[in-house]
């Protein structure tokens, strides 16, 4: 339960963090698809009697790669469609070849957060620490370019966007395993755009974001622990109370920055 | 000759039962998807798609735990999950990501919640692998009457809004000056939308749909800049990424490890990734060459 705990708050403060920047760009799409095709990852590691962690990271890197790639020519949703349900195709085969149990696909899919060991805090907290790091390298550059990218150089852009490509598969990689891949979206995406509705200066709304996701994920993990429901469910549902609350609230706040700057 | 043809079909192909079904389902719904999904790409709703898709997979989960036909609770949810993506804000450029996003979020927290209660209470894991990943195999014809009464439907709304809908699509701001009412337009199109997305999370399952409804449509975009050549030549891909898949994954069967077939959702997703890029290269070659 403390282990439980502690990986998922480290999930949500990075998730928080790095979602400012997916709701700043206009990513969602983005976001869901490198976690959710990274879900094939795990599922081939099972069948090839891998490592769960190298089958993530090796898809969750080859996703970010095809989308970054694929969307230079062409249009950047389809390119993230087509490469999320490849890999998604590819992960029903690994699933059927390998006989998975469909516990196993739910819990790959939804998190089983409970179940957390204490050994793997340590990789997490590695990979936490890690992704927070490149962030915050990555913050000048990625802030200018999701603000105006026409200020930017064509080659400059692509290697900015391909870093933060690679920075959403690092955070599915150390977040996949204990939360599933469909957590970690909703961990980007409420509490960033919740945060962007209530401020609109960047640093706030990123500690607001990250916090938000605390919130969600703890109230979360004590609701699902003593319904025994999944924890899934109540970060969806929390993630979205927050997004409603935030927007209402920056309404009722006499056309607050919510008004100009929060609609992204 | 014969032994050629038995080498690429395996015996028993066309006179299978369950093929039959297969094909005609799964044909239906190729066409409607290639289709409607042309104007998925040209309006940029990729992920509106996909997200309906997926929250398809709680509707599905759900019909399962109250007894329905797994069609309906597709259907059912699809059409309340566009419903609210337009309330939220799917038709503005720029809320639209976020809308999405926040509903699609939803969703699978409904997903999750509807899958636990069938695994706990119904026993349902067999069922959860034919929810997400689908399986034409194990359609029924009965189904086939509802399935092309519903893609009917779908194309009825597109066909009667060609028009302005293409025109919406396009540019919005030329289509209000000329009195179309954009947002009216655009829920329609959503409602058609969420319906073809609930027949493709019948055929190969939830979280796969999106392959048939975009890829086709947008390797056909990058052959052809007409939208309604562009439909046709869609569907026709689309069509023939269903039926190879079937025969690929009824030949799998015979392939490593034996006497367990391939799921025929992956053949149809890889075949509809290659379609795309072999479009790319053949309309760059176009280019070139002219």
């Amino acid at each position: 339960m403390v282990n439980a705990w502690i990986v998922a708050s480290l999930a949500a403060v990075v998730g928080g963090a790095v979602g400012f920047f997916v709701v700043m760009r206009g990513a969602s799409f983005v976001a869901h698809a490198i976690p959710n095709g990274s879900f094939a990852g795990a599922a081939g590691a099972t069948l090839v009697g891998a490592s769960t962690i190298a089958g993530l990271g090796i898809f969750s890197v080859g996703g970010a790669l095809g989308i970054g790639l694929l969307g230079r020519r062409g249009r950047r949703d389809v390119a993230t469609a087509l490469t999320l349900v490849f890999m998604l195709g590819l992960g029903a085969l690994f699933l059927s070849l390998s006989a998975e149990s469909s516990e196993a696909a739910y819990s790959l899919l939804f998190g089983e957060v409970l179940g957390i060991s204490a050994n793997e805090i340590v990789p997490t907290l590695a990979l936490a620490v890690a992704s927070l790091i490149v962030l915050g390298l990555l913050w000048r550059p990625l802030l200018l370019d999701s603000v105006l990218p026409e200020r930017s150089s064509g080659r400059r852009l692509l290697a900015v966007d391909l870093a933060f490509l690679l920075l959403v598969a690092m955070t599915t990689t150390m977040t996949v395993p204990v939360v599933g891949t469909t957590l970690i979206f909703t961990l980007m995406i409420a509490p960033a755009a919740a945060a962007r509705a209530l401020t609109a200066r960047p640093g706030v709304a990123l500690a607001l974001s990250s916090a938000v996701a605390l919130v969600t994920v703890w109230g979360a993990i004590a609701l699902s622990y003593t319904t025994n429901w999944p924890v899934g469910f109540f970060v969806g549902a929390l993630g979205a109370c927050a997004y409603a609350a935030s927007h209402a609230a920056a309404r009722s706040g006499d056309g607050g920055p919510g008004r100009t700057a929060g609609r992204g | 000759m014969q032994a050629l043809l038995h080498a690429i079909v395996e015996p028993g192909f066309f006179a299978d039962g369950a093929v039959q079904t297969a094909a005609a389902l799964g044909g239906v719904v190729a066409v409607v998807a290639g289709l409607i999904g042309v104007f998925t790409v040209i309006r940029s709703q990729a992920f509106a798609g996909h997200a309906l898709s997926d929250i398809g997979s709680a509707g599905g989960s759900s019909a399962y735990l109250i007894g329905l036909a797994p069609l309906w609770g597709f259907v059912g949810i699809s059409v309340l999950a566009a419903a609210a993506m337009e309330r939220i804000g799917v038709q503005r450029a720029r809320g639209r990501d976020v809308a999405t996003g926040v509903v699609l979020g939803v969703g699978f927290a409904l997903a999750s919640l509807f899958l636990y209660l069938g695994m706990t209470y119904h026993n349902a894991s067999g069922e959860i692998p034919t929810i997400l990943f689908g399986s034409v195999f194990t359609l029924s014809a009965s189904d086939l009457p509802l399935v092309m009464g519903l893609g009917a439907v779908a194309l009825l709304v597109v066909l009667t809004l060609y028009r302005p809908l293409l025109l919406a699509s396009v540019s919005p701001e030329l289509a209000a000056a000329r009195g179309v009412r954009v947002r009216l337009v655009g829920g329609a199109y959503l409602l058609a939308l969420a319906i073809t997305v609930a027949l493709c999370d019948l055929t190969i399952g939830a979280i796969l749909s999106t392959a048939l409804l975009v890829g086709p449509a947008a390797a056909a975009l990058r052959l052809t800049g007409r939208p309604h050549r562009a439909a046709l030549l869609a569907a026709g891909i689309s069509l023939a990424c269903t039926w190879l898949g079937l025969l690929l994954a009824w030949d799998s069967f015979y392939w490593p490890p034996l006497r367990h077939g391939w799921p025929v959702s992956f053949f149809i997703v890889t075949l509809v990734l290659i379609a795309y890029l072999a479009a790319g290269a053949l309309a760059r070659g176009q280019t070139k060459r002219g």
